[in-house]
């Protein structure tokens, strides 16, 4: 048994009881030239996500399925909290050529 | 329905023969000037269609159409003032205004669903034609960068516009 070995994996594991705990993110998605960035985000329930508006025009962030309808004015951001899972495509109602996906595990 | 298309590929020959007309593309200023006047052709028929229709998918897009021309017109004066240019009235522009305040006249005339129906079928048929014009004339006309973004920009936003008034014209019948 050499502890040198073994420091580096109880250092880890040690780290890793830290990190256990999945704490809920705030992911950011943002609106430039009518376009949702990243275009496809992975998320969890119970992540916060962070809808960055920085356009001048209003946007939304619909869902196909009617899981959210989040509406953005210009030049704002509004948050909203993941409730369910399912890959969700969404959209801006008022400009349907802006789409994107929100994939969100249980 | 002949009417509004035969008005709507008119609008669109127009767009591009009025330009061609002149001999060569058209200059910045006339670009702009084109651009603002087609924000304001929109804002003036929405407007309209704020007080007549009757419909709430209707009014609603109505008030998109307000808030989002309105937007772009004072990006596009911002713009100009910035680059020191003076929109320039031109043949496109007075041909587009004279259509416009004929299609609102005629729009006028109309009542309850019909009006609906019309007024809408009218923003697929126009935002179409300006996308056009956007995409094979304006765009690849403009000289100064600024300019050709806050147009590609345009573009975008119009191509919005003509899905959610397909969209809308879907949920009428």
């Amino acid at each position: 048994m050499l502890p040198g070995r073994y420091l580096p994996i109880y250092i880890a594991l040690l780290l890793g009881t830290i990190a256990v705990p999945a704490r809920a993110a705030t992911i950011q998605i943002t609106m430039q030239d009518l376009v949702f960035a990243p275009a496809e985000v992975s998320a969890r329930v119970g992540d916060t996500i962070e809808w960055l508006n920085k356009d001048v025009f209003a946007h939304t962030a619909t869902a196909r399925n009617g899981d959210f309808d989040v509406t953005m004015p210009p030049k704002k951001a509004v948050t909203s909290v993941l409730k369910k899972a399912g890959t969700i495509e969404y959209y801006c109602r008022y400009h349907p050529n802006m789409k994107a996906v929100l994939k969100i595990e249980p | 329905m002949f009417v509004r298309l035969s008005a709507a590929l008119a609008a669109l020959s127009l767009l591009g023969s009025a330009a061609l007309a002149q001999g060569a593309k058209p200059t910045d200023p006339q670009i702009a000037h084109i651009a603002y006047t087609a924000g304001v052709i929109d804002i003036a028929a929405a407007k309209q269609a704020m007080t007549k229709a009757s419909n709430k998918d209707v009014k609603a897009f109505a008030q998109d159409m307000v808030r989002d021309h309105e937007a772009v017109n004072k990006q596009a004066l911002d713009l100009v003032k910035k680059l020191k240019v003076t929109p320039e009235d031109n043949d496109t522009s007075k041909t587009l205004s004279k259509q416009a305040t004929d299609k609102l006249a005629e729009l006028a005339k109309l009542k309850g669903a019909e009006y609906d129906k019309a007024y809408v079928a009218n923003e697929v048929a126009y935002h179409k034609a300006v996308n056009g014009a956007l995409e094979t004339q304006l765009i690849p006309s403009a000289s100064n960068a600024e300019l050709k973004s806050l147009l590609q920009t345009g573009l975008k936003i119009f191509q919005g516009h003509q899905q959610h008034a397909e969209h809308v014209a879907a949920g009428l019948k």
